[in-house]
């Protein structure tokens, strides 16, 4: 347990937005500077107290869970407050606080119709407050709580400052995470009556529950118990068949509030599984390993096929999405250390990148206002410099080598090659090898919503059209992203080392094979792609 | 015997807060007598006072001691009696403080408004109280013939006199129904007090005459509670009968229903829960399923919360049939977080509901329509109620942080404890419910947020009783919901009661 400052900090690093939240609604509406200011000194102070936790964050422990605190909460249900973060949760968190103060930067003055800066802003807080807790919970019931809190805010985002189709969008996605989360709540507390802790308590606690074991429960119901857990994470993240909510959402929403869809929520599924699905109930994930498995890959291929269908730039990348999680989820099915470190960088990178061109899109949208890509054109000649943003984003996503997409998405390929003991090889080898197609396909509608967009002439409607080029405001808001894709392409090893500890311990306990130790063991110094390809050979 | 019972002993500390309310109800009468035509809006000052004290008393009774058993364990006054005596109190003063400026600018006859909703409220204390059949059937009538009268304030208004007569016939029926199931009972067992019955219930054998008598009781409850298929009456009756009224009872009236049934059940019919678990179930699944799926189709908004009410009333049977599978399982634990769940629901439903209604009052008063479409634009005149009512919808559709989703987690957790196939499926039905109702919960949010105001809209004006009401139950969804071990005390109450 964490003592004095450190014991504080994880909670003023969710809460603080809520003080923000309440000073934002004791300003009169028409201050809307100072709006925004309190609004990002909020945000701003945030971001402070999630690099303090990572400073001070001891990275030889990765695995063990730092500025750890837990104290009664609701006694009757014996579940607690309990927060830490571990080598998993660090990235997830800090980006989290991360982004949102960029979102707050990128609105300064891109706010959406119909206006109304105070709600806005303060929506975006309340957000935070969700996305920020859910990677800190130790707790189901709490996660289960944050995982819930950026539901309302998310809903109104899109409904109130959507595109036309908003109303049908904004109840879509909020129905289809209820009804996961539905699901999600009712295994947990499946699981609380299944399983006793050391003291023969029932429990909500998570690492309580991973240290438990599976208690006795039988196989056939810890299959149902992940089932549950699994659509609810699925829905979240989102898996084919249950992606369809999100290219609406994301078409439909603002820009802000699709760059927080795709850099943060989407992630809340994905976490989900790592922290919670996979440790607490690793019998049954190895029995639903192949079918996430197949699931992942078709969700590749789909969400591909599916982008070279779009005439809509912003439905195209809402699609990629689809696809690139599809890898993320690749890599947790492996159920290796690898796999599923992979993922966690694939979760990171997701964010950064695609929520940098879902912010391209914005700007295209407020300088054109029409994301038609048949009538987009010559970017690079009348915006040279957003047009060359966006080219180096587009080759970010297709995994280019030295960016940070391609240690998400190649590694997760590689490590179905050899996944944890007792899954089938034919199989996932047949996954690896469609997932690769994909990679193929990413490059093509990649390259052609680029070619659409950026290269050529202008149109004839847009020729003698003045077109505002990336602003200061812009840069302040992208040059962040721009630069950690960058090093985060390069120097991998930042996020590996953070993530490998945590991730490794995860696996060892829950899936312990001889063959997975001695990979696992080399793993710490896996920072340039010898090294994978070392692993391959084996 | 017969001295004993022409001379009881009585404890009057523990019949305090009802005296209190007596004198109340005493004393509205008589200032609506003595005061002139203008002050009767006095009445409603009186009522509200008379409700605190009592509610003191309340608070006294719960630092005195432990348990009283009065007449002869007929009328217990134990912690759980205690906790839903102050629940039905604080119910009543927010109900008073919604009805306040309503009646007051209505065409009503304003004493005779307040002197009937305490004489209901003072069936609701007996109520809690009531460990006998007798006493058990007179407090429920005590609560329901003042509602009648109430359903058809509105005099000029038929569809008020359509509320009543609807309401009073079938509270006829479903009381003489019960009543016949009660009187078989006795005839089986002898015996009025419950305790009493609980015991030689289970030494029965099963018999069709003790599933009829069973069947008969429960089948009263079930209008009372307006469970799905004897729920029909409740959107007429609601839409007919002035809102506050309305308020009143698919809260204060429709616990005071579950409040029976939980004495009946967990203190009368426990041991034979073999013969009667099905059916619950049965009405639990039924009620949400189709008390949902016909609220999606409203489009006047105490319609939509009066189907919405029955399928809070189908969650809330959840707890029984779960008690009932695990007690015909003989799984004894799940008693105590079954009962739990039903109060806690209850208290919860309370406040969200309460607050959905004040706000509809609040609103009602300036646009003059119950349709939900006139809730549009909402936001952009009148933001504050509008996120109040967007907070309580939110709470009824069970979505952290408000209080409605401690509530369901309580039904869920009760479910899944009891097990099973049946305990599984009822869950899972539940579950899939509560994103309906989320639909149309979330339908008057689209139209408070998204929607364009007409030009013409005037920001909704508060009054200050109303605006209190909203307080008090955005505290309570608010607090509960961020914290729920606030009802740590309900727990405690549950595990006195079930050791």
């Amino acid at each position: 347990m964490a003592h004095g400052f450190d014991a504080w900090i994880l909670t003023l690093t969710t809460f603080t937005p809520i003080v923000g939240l309440a000073l934002v609604l004791l300003i009169p509406k028409v201050e809307e500077e100072l709006i925004k200011l309190v609004t990002l000194l909020t945000t701003l102070v945030t971001l402070g107290f999630s690099l303090y936790v990572l400073k001070n964050f001891d990275f030889d422990h990765t695995a063990k869970l730092q500025f750890e605190v837990k104290k009664t909460w609701i006694e009757v249900i014996n579940s607690n407050y309990h927060i830490g973060v571990d080598g998993i949760s660090l990235p997830m968190l800090v980006l989290s606080a991360f982004i949102t103060v960029l979102c707050v930067i990128y609105s300064w003055n891109h706010f959406p119709e119909p206006h109304n800066v105070k709600a806005f802003l303060a929506l975006i807080l309340l957000l935070e407050v969700g996305m920020n807790g859910t990677f800190i919970a130790q707790d189901l019931i709490l996660f289960f709580i944050f995982f819930e809190i950026v539901l309302l805010p998310m809903y109104f985002m899109i409904g109130v400052w959507g595109g036309p189709n908003r109303e049908y969008a904004s109840i879509k996605f909020f129905l289809f995470t209820l009804f996961g989360s539905a699901l999600m709540l009712l295994s947990f507390l499946a699981i609380f009556f299944k399983v006793k802790n050391g003291q023969g308590l029932h429990t909500f606690d998570i690492p309580e529950l991973i240290a438990a074991g599976k208690g006795g429960i039988t196989h056939g119901v810890q299959l149902i118990i992940f089932g549950g857990m699994f659509i609810g994470f699925a829905i979240k993240v989102p898996m084919f068949p249950f992606h369809t909510w999100l290219p609406d959402a994301h078409t439909e929403a603002p820009t802000v509030g699709s760059v927080l869809l795709a850099a943060i929520l989407l992630k809340l599924g994905t976490y989900g599984f790592i922290r919670i699905a996979l440790p607490i109930l690793p019998e049954a994930a190895k029995s639903w390993a192949p079918w996430i498995g197949l699931l992942a890959v078709i969700g590749i291929i789909y969400g591909a096929l599916g982008c070279l269908a779009q005439t809509d730039m912003k439905r195209l990348i809402a699609f990629s999405s689809v696809s690139h999680m599809g890898y993320v989820m690749l890599g947790i099915a492996s159920l290796t250390s690898f796999g599923i470190n992979a993922a966690v960088f694939g979760m990171v990178a997701h964010g950064l990148i695609t929520g940098m061109l879902f912010f391209i899109a914005g700007s295209v949208q407020h300088t054109f206002h029409t994301r038609e890509m048949s009538r987009l054109g010559g970017l690079l000649t009348q915006a040279p410099k957003m047009g060359w943003i966006l080219g180096f984003c587009a080759m970010a996503s297709l995994g280019l080598p030295g960016l940070a997409g391609f240690w998400g998405e190649f590694p997760a390929i590689l490590s179905v090659f050899k996944p944890a003991d007792g899954l089938s090889l034919p199989v996932f080898r047949t996954y690896m090898v469609i997932a690769a197609i994909g990679t193929v396909l990413a490059a093509g509608y990649l390259l052609w919503m680029l070619q659409k967009v950026a290269f050529g002439t202008p149109k004839d409607e847009w020729k003698d059209t003045h077109v505002h080029d990336v602003g200061p405001q812009e840069w302040m808001a992208w040059l962040p992203l721009l630069l950690l894709i960058v090093v985060l392409g390069v120097v991998p090893g930042l996020m590996f080392k953070t993530t490998d500890g945590a991730v490794k311990q995860m696996v060892d306990k829950a899936f312990p094979t001889k063959v997975e130790k001695g990979v696992a063991e080399k793993q710490p110094e896996a920072k340039s792609p010898a090294i994978y390809v070392k692993h391959l050979g084996r | 015997m017969i001295a004993a019972l022409a001379n009881p002993h009585v404890d009057f500390l523990a019949l305090s807060p009802e005296i209190a309310l007596t004198a109340t109800i005493v004393l509205v009468l008589v200032a609506d007598l003595i005061l002139p035509e203008r002050s009767t809006w006095q009445t409603s000052r009186i009522a509200s006072l008379g409700t605190l004290v009592s509610l003191a008393f309340v608070a006294v009774l719960e630092n005195h001691s432990a348990i009283h058993g009065l007449f002869g364990g007929a009328y217990a006054v134990d912690r759980y009696a205690l906790a839903l005596k102050g629940f039905f109190l604080v119910a009543t003063y927010v109900t008073i403080l919604i009805s306040v400026d309503y009646i007051g600018e209505g065409d009503y006859y304003e004493g005779e408004f307040y002197f009937l909703l305490l004489c209901s409220v003072l069936g609701m204390t007996v109520m809690a109280s009531a460990r006998d059949l007798i006493s058990l059937f007179v407090a429920l009538e005590t609560i329901s013939i003042p509602t009648y009268v109430l359903a058809g304030f509105r005099k000029h208004d038929r569809r008020s006199n359509e509320a009543a007569i609807k309401y009073y016939l079938i509270g006829a029926i479903s009381s003489a129904v019960m009543l016949y199931g009660m009187s078989m009972i006795f005839g089986l067992t002898g015996e009025t007090k419950l305790s009493a019955i609980a015991l030689k219930v289970s030494a029965l054998p099963d018999s069709k005459v003790l599933a009829v008598a069973i069947f008969l009781s429960l089948l009263g409850f079930a209008f009372k509670v307006s469970a799905v298929p004897f729920h029909w009456w409740a959107p007429d009756t609601y839409e007919g009968a002035p809102t506050p009224v309305t308020a009143f009872l698919s809260v204060a009236s429709k616990a005071g229903g579950f409040v029976a049934m939980l004495n009946i059940i967990f203190f009368g019919f426990g041991g034979k829960a073999g013969m009667w678990w099905l059916v619950i179930w049965v009405l639990a699944g039924l009620s949400m399923t189709l008390g949902n799926l016909t609220a999606l189709k409203q489009t006047n908004i105490v319609r939509m919360l009066a189907y919405s009410s029955v399928a809070q009333g189908g969650f809330m049977l959840v707890p029984f049939a779960a008690y009932g599978i695990a007690q015909s399982h003989h799984q004894t634990d799940v008693a105590r977080s079954a009962f739990q769940s039903v109060i806690v629901y209850l208290l919860v439903y309370g406040a969200m509901n309460l607050g959905a209604f004040a706000c509809i009052i609040a609103v009602a008063r300036r646009t003059k329509s119950g349709e939900i479409t006139s809730f549009s634009g909402l936001f952009q005149h009148s933001p504050v109620i509008t996120v109040l009512m967007s907070i309580f919808l939110a709470s009824l559709a069970g979505i952290p942080p408000f209080a409605g989703w401690f509530a369901k987690f309580t039904m869920f957790r009760a479910a899944i404890n009891a097990g099973g196939w049946a305990g599984v499926t009822i869950a899972i039905v539940a579950g899939v419910n509560s994103v309906i109702a989320a639909f149309y919960y979330l339908n008057v949010v689209r139209n408070m947020w998204f929607r364009p105001a007409a030009d013409d809209a005037q920001p909704v004006q508060i009054p200050g009783a109303l605006r209190a009401a909203l307080v008090v139950c955005t505290g309570l969804v608010v607090a509960v919901g961020v914290y729920p071990s606030i009802f740590g005390d309900i727990a405690d109450v549950a595990t006195k009661t079930f050791g």
